[in-house]
C-alpha cells in the first residue's frame, strides 16, 4: 500500500508541470463566494503534491477538493466550517497552515521563543562583559607572521 | 571505454582524497613542510581526475551511449545538444558527480591561490576538504554510480523529464551547487581553526572572500530557480515554500549571517566563537539540503523507507560531519579568546541584531521543513506546513530585519549614536512614508499591509542611497568633490549599498505581485477578446508544430491597449512522446518591470481552449533584487582590502619587487 502511495505521489509529481489549477468551469457565479473559495483554496494542501495548495495544483484530486470547497460554500458554510469539514475528512494534513494545538505548539512558538531567548542571552552577555571590562589582548604574532607583516608593510610603502 | 575511464578516474580521485585526508595532518603535527605541501598537489590532481570523470559522463551523454544506464534513463538521441549536456546533472547520479566536481574545484582553487595562507592552516583546510570529498566519492561509487552499464543496450533512451529541458534549469543547479559547496571552504577553515586552536582577524579576512563567492552564486542560483518555476510551471507562482526550496534558502540565510559576523570579526576581533559556529552551521545546512533533496525523504517518508540505501548513506555523512564538527566546536570553542568590546548601540550591535534575526528566520524555515517529518515519524501525526504558516512567522522577522538594515552601515563601530543616525535617515524615512501614502491612495483601501511593506522597501532603498550620499557628502560639498570622494570610496561600501537596496527592490516586487496581481481564467474561442489590466487580449488562432523531440500546440494572441496593437504572444503546450508527458510554455510580455503572462490549459473538442491570463505588476523586481544583491557582492569582492585574502594581485606585486 505504502509503495503504491509513493508511486502514485511520484506520478502526480511528474504530472505537475502541466498544472493549470482553477479551470474555467469551476468558477462560481457569485464573485464574492468565488473569492472566498480562492482564499480557502490557498490554505488547503493538494495531498498528492509537494506542498502545493489546491489553488495551484492541477492534480485531479486538487480539482475534486476545489469543487468540494465550492460545494460547501454554496451550501452556506462559513470559512471555518469548510475547513472543519475537510479536516474531518482528510485530517490535519490538508491544512497548509497548521492549527495551534498541542502537537504544533513548538512549531508556532519557536520564533518568539528564540527571539526572546537570543535577546536575553545577548543582554546577559553584554552585562557580564561590561562588568569584567578589559579588552582581551590580541595573541602575539608568530615569527612567521612577523616576517610576513614586515614584507607586506614594505610592499605597501613602496607601492604608495 | 569512456564510461570505464570515467569510473576509474573517480576511484583514483577517491584514493587521492584519502591521502589528502591524512598526510597533511601528519605533516602539520611534525611541522614537516614537505608533508604539508602534499595537500596542494593532491588537491590539484583530484580536480584533474574528477574533472576527467565529469567530462567522461558529458561525452557519454553527448554521444547518446545508451549502454550506460544513466544515459539511457535520462537522454534521447533526438534531444537538442544543449539539453544532452545539461541532462548530465538533471538526474541523481549526474548531479552528485557535479557536486563533487565543484567541491574539487574549490579545493583546487584554495590549493592554487592559497599561497599566502600559513602553511599549516592550508594543510588543515585542504585535509578537511578531503574528508568531505572522500565521503561523497564513496557515496557516489557505492550507491549512485553514473557509469553503470546495461547488459543489453536499448536502441533509444527514455529522455529527460521535459520540465528540465529548459535553459533555466540548465544553469540553475551548477549555480546552486557553487553556492552550497562553496560554503564548504568556510567550514574547512572553521574546523582547521578549531584544530589549530588559533583564530584571529586574519582568519576572517581569508574566509570572507570565499564565503562571499559562495553567497553570490547561491543568491543567483535561488533567484534563477524561482524565475524558472515562475515561467515554466504555468501558473506564475515563484516561491512555494516546498522543502526543496527551503533546503536552498536555509544555507542562504545562515550564509548571509556569516558574511556579516565575519565582518565584525575581521574589523573588531569580536564574535569569534559565533562566526566559527555559523561557518559550521551554514555548511551543515548545505549538507542537510543535499540530504533532503537526494534521499527522497521529502517526497514522502514512505518513498525513503522503500529504498533507504542512499538516504541512510547521506544521513551517515550528515551525522558524521555535523556531529563531529559540533563536538569539536563544543570542546574547543571555550579556549578561543573573545576580543573587541562594544556598546549595544554600535555597528557591531547592529550586526549582532542582523545575526539574531537571520538565525531565527533560518530556524523557522528549518522547523517548518522538518517538523512535519518528525511528527509523522514520532507521533504518527500527519500535518503540513505551507505558505500561510511562513507568511505569519517568517515575514514579520524579515520586516524587522529590513527596518534595521538602513541603520547598520551608518552606525559607528564600538559606540554608535542612534539619534544622530535617525536624523540622517530622516529623508529616507520621509520617502518611505510618502510611498506608503501614495500606495494607500492608489490602492484606495484594500489590503492594509501592502502599502506599509512598500513603504518599508522604499525606506531600505532610500537608506542605502543615504549612506552613499553621507559618505560622499553629496549635499554639503561641491559636486566635483563628492564625485571624487565617490570614486575613492571603498568598493565594499558600494557593495553594501547595492546589496541592501536589492533587498528593498525585491520586497517591493514581492508585495506588488502578491497584492495587485490580476487574473483572467476563461475558455476562449477564436477571435474572443479578454480584458485584463487595460490590455485587450485577442485569440487569433491555434496551430500545431513539430519540435525536435516534442509536438506542440501554439495559440496566437494579439495584445493591444486602447486599440493600439502592442505585440503578439504565443504560449504553447508541448507533448513529449517518449515520456508521454507535457509541459506548458507560458508566453511573457514584459512592459517595464511588469509582465503579462498567458498559459494554456486543455483544448475542447469544439476548438475552444482554456486560457489563464495574468497581469503581474512589477513582478520582475522580485528577481532584479537578488541580481542587485549579487552585484553588490561582486563589488565587495573586488575591494582591494579583500585581495589580501584572495592573493593574486598581491603576488603579482611581489614578483615586481623581488627584494624582500
Amino acid at each position: 500500500m505504502c509503495r503504491m502511495m509513493a508511486a502514485f505521489a511520484l506520478l502526480m509529481l511528474l504530472a505537475l508541470p502541466a498544472a493549470h489549477a482553477v479551470q474555467p468551469d469551476e468558477i462560481m457565479s457569485d464573485p464574492a463566494r468565488e473569492a472566498r473559495a480562492r482564499e480557502l483554496s490557498r490554505e488547503l494542501r493538494c495531498m498528492v503534491c509537494q506542498n502545493q495548495s489546491i489553488d495551484d495544483s492541477d492534480a485531479p484530486l486538487a480539482r475534486d477538493l476545489r469543487l468540494l470547497v465550492r460545494e460547501r460554500i454554496a451550501a452556506g458554510d462559513s470559512n471555518s466550517q469548510v475547513l472543519d469539514f475537510l479536516v474531518a475528512r482528510y485530517g490535519e494534513f490538508v491544512l497548509l497552515k497548521p492549527r495551534f494545538e498541542r502537537q504544533t505548539l513548538l512549531l508556532w512558538l519557536l520564533a518568539p521563543l528564540l527571539l526572546l531567548g537570543g535577546g536575553l542571552a545577548l543582554w546577559l552577555q553584554i552585562r557580564r562583559r561590561a562588568k569584567t571590562g578589559a579588552d582581551a589582548p590580541a595573541p602575539p604574532l608568530t615569527a612567521e607572521e612577523e616576517a610576513r607583516l614586515a614584507a607586506l608593510m614594505s610592499d605597501e610603502a613602496k607601492s604608495s | 571505454m569512456i564510461a570505464e575511464s570515467g569510473h576509474y578516474a573517480l576511484v583514483l580521485a577517491l584514493g587521492l582524497a584519502l591521502i589528502q585526508s591524512i598526510v597533511p595532518l601528519i605533516g602539520a603535527r611534525l611541522a614537516d613542510a614537505a608533508l604539508m605541501n602534499v595537500a596542494r598537489s593532491t588537491a590539484l590532481a583530484q580536480l584533474l581526475f574528477v574533472g576527467a570523470s565529469f567530462l567522461a559522463l558529458v561525452m557519454l551523454h553527448v554521444n547518446s551511449d545508451f549502454s550506460v544506464a544513466n544515459v539511457y534513463e535520462n537522454s534521447h538521441s533526438m534531444k537538442p545538444l544543449l539539453y544532452k549536456i545539461t541532462g548530465v546533472w538533471g538526474n541523481h547520479e549526474g548531479s552528485m558527480l557535479l557536486w563533487v566536481s565543484i567541491l574539487a574545484l574549490f579545493g583546487g582553487l584554495v590549493a592554487a591561490f592559497g599561497n599566502n595562507l600559513p602553511l599549516s592552516l592550508r594543510a588543515h583546510v585542504l585535509a578537511v576538504q578531503a574528508w568531505i570529498a572522500s565521503a561523497f566519492y564513496l557515496f557516489i561509487l557505492v550507491t549512485s554510480n553514473p557509469f553503470l552499464r546495461i547488459a543489453n543496450p536499448p536502441i533509444e533512451g527514455r529522455d529527460l523529464n521535459p520540465v528540465l529541458q529548459d535553459i533555466g534549469l540548465a544553469v540553475h543547479p551548477p549555480m546552486l551547487y557553487l553556492g552550497y559547496v562553496g560554503f564548504s571552504i568556510s567550514f574547512s577553515f572553521a574546523i582547521a581553526a578549531l584544530m589549530e586552536g588559533r583564530i584571529d582577524a586574519a582568519w576572517a579576512r581569508w574566509v570572507r572572500p570565499w564565503t562571499l563567492v559562495a553567497w553570490i552564486f547561491l543568491t543567483l542560483g535561488i533567484a534563477m530557480g524561482s524565475y524558472w518555476a515562475y515561467y515554466e510551471l504555468g501558473w506564475g507562482g515563484w516561491w512555494f515554500w516546498d522543502p526543496v526550496e527551503n533546503a536552498s534558502l536555509m544555507p542562504w540565510l545562515a550564509g548571509t549571517a556569516l558574511l556579516h559576523s565575519a565582518l565584525v570579526m575581521e574589523k573588531r576581533n569580536a564574535l569569534k566563537v559565533w562566526t566559527i559556529l555559523l561557518s559550521i552551521l551554514t555548511f551543515s545546512l548545505s549538507l542537510l539540503g543535499t540530504f533532503l533533496v537526494r534521499s527522497g525523504v521529502i517526497t514522502s517518508v514512505h518513498a525513503f523507507a522503500t529504498d533507504p540505501t542512499r538516504g541512510v548513506f547521506i544521513l551517515l555523512i550528515l551525522c558524521l560531519f555535523i556531529g563531529g564538527s559540533l563536538s569539536l566546536f563544543a570542546g574547543r570553542a571555550t579556549s578561543l579568546k573573545q576580543g573587541g568590546l562594544f556598546a549595544p548601540i554600535s555597528r557591531e550591535g547592529a550586526l549582532v541584531l542582523n545575526n539574531l534575526l537571520l538565525t531565527v528566520a533560518c530556524a523557522v524555515v528549518l522547523f517548518g521543513t522538518l517538523y512535519p517529518l518528525a511528527m509523522e515519524m514520532l507521533a504518527d501525526f500527519k500535518m503540513s506546513v505551507g505558505a500561510p504558516f511562513y507568511n505569519l512567522t517568517f515575514a514579520p522577522l524579515f520586516a524587522l530585519l529590513l527596518l534595521a538594515v538602513p541603520f547598520g552601515p551608518m552606525l559607528a563601530w564600538k559606540r554608535g549614536d542612534l539619534l544622530g543616525v535617525m536624523q540622517r535617515l530622516l529623508a529616507a524615512g520621509v520617502a518611505g512614508l510618502v510611498a506608503i501614502a501614495i500606495a494607500w491612495g492608489w490602492a484606495s483601501g484594500g489590503a492594509t499591509l501592502a502599502p506599509l511593506a512598500i513603504g518599508l522597501g522604499v525606506f531600505v532603498i532610500a537608506g542605502a542611497i543615504t549612506d552613499i550620499v553621507e559618505r560622499t557628502g553629496l549635499v554639503r560639498v561641491p559636486f566635483a568633490t563628492a564625485l571624487h570622494r565617490a570614486r575613492g570610496l571603498p568598493r565594499s561600501a558600494w557593495g553594501t549599498a547595492f546589496a541592501h537596496a536589492g533587498l528593498g527592490v525585491a520586497l517591493i516586487g514581492i508585495v506588488c505581485e502578491t497584492t495587485w496581481n490580476s487574473e483572467h481564467i476563461a475558455t476562449m474561442k477564436q477571435n474572443d477578446v479578454a480584458h485584463i489590466a487595460g490590455y485587450d487580449v485577442k485569440l487569433d488562432g491555434l496551430f500545431q508544430r513539430q519540435g525536435p523531440n516534442y509536438r506542440e500546440m501554439i495559440a496566437e494572441f494579439k495584445i493591444s491597449r486602447d486599440g493600439e496593437a502592442i505585440s503578439v504572444m504565443t504560449p504553447s503546450k508541448r507533448s513529449f512522446t517518449t515520456r508521454g508527458s507535457s509541459t506548458t510554455e507560458a508566453a511573457l510580455l514584459t512592459r517595464g518591470a511588469s509582465q503579462l503572462y498567458i498559459s494554456l490549459g486543455d483544448a475542447n473538442a469544439d476548438g475552444a481552449i482554456a486560457v489563464r491570463i495574468y497581469h503581474k505588476p512589477l513582478v520582475l523586481l522580485i528577481w532584479w533584487g537578488p541580481v542587485l544583491m549579487a552585484f553588490g557582492g561582486m563589488l565587495s569582492l573586488s575591494d582591494r582590502r579583500l585581495r589580501v585574502g584572495a592573493p593574486k594581485p598581491a603576488r603579482a606585486k611581489q614578483r615586481l619587487q623581488p627584494a624582500e
